[in-house]
């Protein structure tokens, strides 16, 4: 039900982030969605790519600080008070979120997180019927 | 005021005579009581006897803080353990502290050349002294206090840490004097502001600061912060603590005791003594040392020595302000730290590589400490896609740092490969960007 995501530790300095897109261009494997979550220093850029582990074994080859993690990500309805709808059946649950960001890909919102307890999500998911997006969906939308 | 004019003012010619007595005692005494001393000693064909005059010192060898590394923790000890009365230690280059021992003729020794630096600053026994050095195996603390006894002031040993409380005690004792690390006298002026202390609303008038560089520019704004006026004092543990050289009120350049510390200035690359007035590196002989005496100890500080006379009356030769170090000794708040101690912390961590670069700065009076150190990529699990573990990385090696070395440093991870390489010169690993002048 997770997807593979890719969290690369960069400095902030001109010219980081390029290198690590480019090596990931160069193997021709392409982003869905990017963020950086950012101090003064140094950030961690999360990254959803269209082959995750491909894209890891490259970073992690070249020496990049990367890690492969799992998040959930759900499909919504482009209308508003989904996204609200959806994180208050986990809200309502206890979960914490350590994280989430959430974009547009073919007319469709897309919310990615990280809970605290990824088994109860699971269970939230399942008896709510929410669509989710599987790892294996990833090389078809990008 | 001259707290000894027989020793202090004496007759240069007389003091030299004196001097190379005190020399010719010295060298017989570690001949036949430290063993390190006397092979050094037949390894370059001398006998005590050779020693006649102070002229005679360049015959000497050398000590260095590696030697003393070498022979922890007694092996440089020339009295009996009876004898000993106190140890004090400071930082070596590695993981072993530099063991000094004291008779108690030698405290007698500290606590009066002590008084005569605060004698020069214009401390008498009518004042109420706070030494803010800390207490412990550091010499600053317990090095003023007997001096402040010594000379029959009243002594508030403050130590460090409360700050608050320290402004109380000022106020509500009437404290006159002091004695801290320059950069604790302004923390104490900011501290003061913050609490609408008013210098008038104390009693102090004169401080005794060393331990750290200081420049002219802090001279100044802790004597209008403070409303004092601002001495320096000098001293290093392996010759005895606070109390080797001190300003008198011309406050220009430091008087050494040496009628018991003699000094010497060496070009550091070829140990050829220079002659006064030339910048080298400053060699001291603790001339009636007895737990622990050096001959030559080459103490890294680079300085210059002047035998012009004084207005004061004080004979003594007087040391410039120490303009570097011929090693890459840091002294950050007043501790040593060699950049080798922070590495062997860095290595003892499965998570970091030994890339990393230290960075010594000045804000706003205070030393910083940043250590940048790369992480190994290995050692990113699934964990690390939050901030969270990496901070908590840092606070890991902080902690180290402070049980190890107690220093305070702002550790800063880096991404792999994003430091310079230099393999070649561990200097290149430091920048210092204090400006001192």
């Amino acid at each position: 039900m997770t997807i593979h995501q890719l969290s690369v530790f960069i400095e902030n300095k001109s010219g980081t982030l390029v290198k690590v897109f480019k090596m990931l261009k160069n193997e021709g494997i392409q982003l869905i969605a990017s963020t950086i979550a950012d101090t003064a220093e140094y950030g961690i850029c999360r990254i959803l790519c269209s082959e995750p582990t491909k894209a890891y074994d490259i970073l992690k080859d070249a020496g990049v600080a990367v890690s492969l993690c799992e998040v959930f990500a759900l499909e919504l309805d482009d209308e508003p008070g989904r996204a609200a709808d959806a994180i208050e059946l986990f809200a309502s649950e206890g979960i914490s979120i350590a994280y989430l960001y959430s974009f547009l890909l073919n007319g469709k919102g897309v919310l990615v997180f990280r809970p605290d307890d990824p088994e109860k999500v699971r269970k939230i998911i399942l008896d709510n019927k929410l669509t989710y997006i599987p790892e294996k969906d990833l090389s078809t939308l990008a | 005021m001259i707290w000894n004019p027989h020793n202090e003012c004496m007759d240069r010619e007389a003091r030299r005579e004196l001097q190379g007595f005190r020399l010719h005692k010295l060298v017989d005494y570690v001949y036949h009581n430290v063993p390190f001393y006397r092979q050094k000693l037949q390894e370059k064909g001398i006998h005590p006897d050779d020693i006649v005059s102070i002229d005679d010192i360049t015959k000497l060898p050398f000590t260095t803080k590696a030697d003393l590394r070498d022979n922890y923790p007694f092996g440089l000890q020339a009295a009996p353990q009876s004898e000993i009365v106190r140890i004090h230690a400071s930082s070596g280059t590695t993981g072993k502290a530099t063991i000094v021992g004291y008779t108690r003729k030698d405290i007698g020794v500290w606590s009066e050349c002590m008084s005569r630096c605060l004698s020069s600053y214009g401390i008498t026994r009518n004042d109420t002294v706070s030494v803010s050095y800390s207490y412990g195996l550091f010499t600053g603390g317990l090095g003023v206090h007997y001096g402040v006894e010594n000379l029959g002031a009243t002594v508030v040993p403050s130590s460090t840490g409360n700050t608050e409380k320290h402004l109380r005690l000022i106020k509500d004792l009437g404290i006159t004097a002091i004695a801290c690390t320059p950069s604790y006298a302004l923390y104490l002026a900011e501290k003061m502001e913050e609490f609408g202390i008013k210098k008038e609303d104390t009693s102090l008038r004169v401080g005794a600061f060393g331990a750290e560089q200081w420049t002219e520019s802090m001279r100044q704004e802790i004597e209008q912060k403070l409303g004092i006026k601002a001495y320096n004092l000098y001293g290093l543990s392996e010759i005895m603590g606070p109390c080797v050289s001190y300003e008198c009120e011309e406050q220009d350049r430091s008087h050494i005791n040496e009628d018991h510390y003699f000094p010497e200035i060496i070009d550091p690359d070829t140990l050829e003594s220079l002659p006064y007035g030339e910048q080298g590196e400053l060699v001291f002989t603790t001339l009636t040392k007895q737990g622990m005496p050096l001959l030559r100890y080459r103490t890294r500080d680079l300085t210059t020595l002047y035998d012009d006379p004084c207005p004061c009356g004080r004979t003594f030769v007087k040391m410039g302000k120490i303009v570097g170090r011929s090693d890459d000794m840091l002294i950050i708040r007043g501790i040593n730290v060699f950049p080798s101690q922070i590495e062997s912390v860095i290595l003892s961590m499965p998570e970091l590589t030994p890339h990393y670069k230290i960075i010594v700065d000045r804000v706003d009076n205070f030393d910083i400490l940043n250590i940048w150190v790369e992480v190994r990529p290995e050692h990113f699990d699934s964990s690390f896609d939050t901030l969270i573990p990496i901070k908590t990385l840092e606070k890991k090696l902080e902690n180290k740092l402070r049980n190890a070395l107690s220093i305070q440093a702002n550790v800063q991870l880096k991404a792999p490969g994003s430091l310079a390489r230099d393999t070649e010169n561990k200097k290149n690993v430091v920048e210092d960007l204090r400006i001192l002048k």
